[in-house]
């Protein structure tokens, strides 16, 4: 391996910038052993949000359900970037 | 506080037609002294009218101060001094002047008491950014810059109708809350929708701002979209289509920033998204609520423009605009780099930032308000607001693959620029007091608990897990995405040509005919006067002679027969 190639961009560090961010994502898991989150539709029957968890399996689900949804968005919409020239 | 009778605005407005007179020192202090003084100026006029001018039969109130607008105005001030340092050296002085009526006829509005006023400002809005993006210098620039114009027209003339008819109906030119159960006033709502972006028009902006030049983008993402949500938080609060208008712009900003490649089309489709944040907030109307978008703009104006700064400096050393050209730029401009993280973590709402202090209060006004299906939406948009912007853009431009491009930093005016913004980002969401003392309505909030702190990074590390995850998914291709602006660039193009074309036949056809017709008249013509046509023979004497004997022996024998 090239060493003036930034350790960012080397082949052999990948899977550590991998463990680092699923490190960061436990981490921040943690805290739902002891911190609780208030429901805040309680009176509409609605708890979700107050489940353990809530916000880390949303951010990722709703994000993941964007990506795809945009993906299938662009196949209709996605033109060659020269289509308005004249 | 001094009774002032001088719209702020205007000292921009007229101050900035001093700049293509004087040179160097002179030219570098204007610049940098006229947002100040604006901004100055803004904070000594006391609350309530000030001035009143007679026009026709109407006394206008130019000069009518208000806590809501006193915070727009102060943040267009600063966003002008920014600006104006970001183009100190580079913009040409042209784009700086306009930018500076731009920027000035935007504080008008803010302290405009009538409708009129507020016209006016309004189109001198419209021209001036006009100018600023006809300023990029290109064709492509210029060709956009005429859509957008026309736009802004349409909005205006649908805005002066409105305005015409709300004061035919109640005789009144205040202007403050309105109710859209009428023609009239639904005219006016549809007229500053226009500016806000909002559905079926917001095409406009990413089509227009992106081929600006590196200042002028920084500029116009500041003041047409936020002047449009100063004026629906004056006129239109609680006003229940604007929750859903809002939310279509959230969810329309982020679905096509993902699509997208250009690096500042990629920003622009969020200025969208962050102006529906406002949209939904106004539409739900309460204090709360209306202190969000206040809040909400005051702190995304700065981190947008921080952003652009970031993106037009890699435009301004590259040259390069789209994602797929660009990567590893953080290796040699570390500085733009950390100051487009410091604008994206800011935007995307993180702890410690000014957005995560004032996006909030929109959100909590949401679950106050017992709006479920709304604040569901606006967790889910906060989280696509990293996906898109947050990291979207610091990755592809800065990191991804490496482009090999080694640029340097920007030169040291742009530096400081950022450098400010970045600190403001920082500042307010650090000490969020400060700016929820200029809010409209006493601030009852506390951003920083434990369990807010908890959830959003919860809510924001797993949405840039999801990123990364799903990385192989958005390769970035070399393609634009349709929009309804299709059918004013393409689809009545094509029936237009179409229309040519077709005509153009028929035009053909009809020539035909009409050759044809006069080819059989002059045919005719000779056939029977030309050297063989039987009208154009000469007679031989005898039988002329003939003739006059038989007239001859006709007369004598009528003369016989009397």
């Amino acid at each position: 391996m090239n060493e003036s190639v930034h350790w960012l961009y080397r082949q052999r560090n990948r899977p550590w910038l991998w463990v680092f961010l699923i490190a960061v994502l436990a981490l921040a898991l943690l805290p739902e052993w002891f911190v609780h989150h208030h429901p805040h539709f309680a009176d509409q029957g609605v708890t979700a949000d107050g489940g353990w968890g809530f916000y880390a399996w949303y951010g990722f689900l709703t994000c993941a359900g964007m990506v795809i949804l945009a993906k299938v968005l662009g196949i209709f919409l996605k033109r060659k970037d020269s289509y308005y020239d004249d | 506080m001094i009774d002032l009778a001088v719209p702020p605005g205007l000292v921009l407005v007229l101050g900035a037609f001093l700049l293509p007179l004087v040179k160097d020192r002179v030219r570098d202090g204007l610049i940098l002294g006229l947002p100040l003084l604006s901004l100055l100026l803004v904070w000594l006029i006391a609350d309530g009218s000030h001035a009143s001018v007679n026009f026709l039969d109407y006394r206008l109130a130019p000069v009518d101060s208000t806590v809501a607008g006193r915070l727009f105005a102060t943040v267009f001030s600063l966003m002008a001094f920014a600006g104006g340092l970001y183009g100190l050296r580079q913009a040409r002085t042209t784009e700086l002047v306009a930018a500076f009526v731009y920027a000035g006829s935007a504080i008008g509005v803010t302290f405009a008491g009538d409708l009129i006023t507020l016209f006016m400002f309004w189109e001198i809005m419209a021209l001036g950014s006009t100018v600023v993006i006809w300023c990029g210098g290109t064709e492509t620039a210029y060709r956009a810059s005429f859509r957008y114009l026309l736009i802004h027209l349409l909005g205006g003339v649908v805005l002066m109708v409105g305005i015409i008819g709300h004061i035919a109906q109640t005789g009144e030119i205040t202007f403050t809350a309105m109710r859209p159960d009428n023609l009239a006033d639904a005219l006016i709502l549809a007229g500053f929708l226009v500016n806000a972006g909002a559905p079926p028009l917001s095409a406009w902006i990413a089509d227009a701002y992106p081929e600006a030049s590196p200042s002028g983008a920084v500029f116009l993402s500041a003041f047409t979209t936020k002047t449009a949500v100063y004026a629906l938080l004056v006129g239109f609060a609680g006003t229940e289509i604007l929750v859903w208008i809002g939310l279509y712009m959230v969810f329309y900003g982020i679905l096509y920033a993902l699509l997208e490649n250009d690096m500042r089309r990629i920003l622009a489709y969020s200025i969208v998204n962050q102006v529906g944040f406002m949209v939904t907030a106004i539409g739900i109307g309460t204090a709360m609520a209306l202190n969000g978008a206040a809040a909400h703009a005051f702190a995304h104006i700065i981190y947008k423009a921080l952003l652009l700064m970031s993106a037009g400096s890699v435009l301004m050393m590259t040259g390069k605009r789209k994602c797929t050209d660009l990567g590893g730029l953080f290796q040699s401009m570390p500085v733009t780099a950390f100051h487009g993280i410091v604008g994206a973590l800011a935007i995307s709402a993180f702890p410690f930032t000014s957005g995560f202090v004032s996006k909030s209060l929109e959100t909590q006004a949401a679950a106050d308000g017992g709006l479920v299906i709304v604040w569901f939406l606006l967790m889910a948009a906060s989280a696509g607001v990293f996906l898109h912007a947050g990291i979207k853009f610091p990755w592809f431009v800065f990191f991804q693959k490496d482009s090999g491009l080694r640029p340097p930093d920007p030169p040291a005016n742009l530096r400081w620029a950022m450098g400010l913004f970045s600190f403001l980002c920082i500042a307010i969401g650090l000490i969020p007091q400060a700016l929820y003392a200029l809010l409209p309505y006493p601030v009852d909030y506390q951003p920083y608990t434990v369990s807010h702190l908890v959830s959003q990074f919860q809510l924001l590390l797993f949405a840039g897990f999801a990123f990364f995850a799903m990385l192989s998914l958005m390769r970035r291709t070399l393609t634009i995405s349709l929009d309804l602006d299709w059918f004013y660039r393409r689809f009545f193009k094509e029936i237009v040509a179409e229309f040519t074309l077709k005509t153009s036949e028929a035009r053909k056809e009809l020539e035909a005919n009409s050759i044809r017709k006069l080819r059989l008249f002059v045919a005719n013509l000779y056939e029977h006067h030309g050297p063989q046509g039987v009208l154009a023979r000469t007679s031989p004497t005898g039988i002329v002679v003939l003739w006059v004997a038989v007239l001859l022996g006709v007369n004598l024998l009528l003369y016989y027969i009397e």
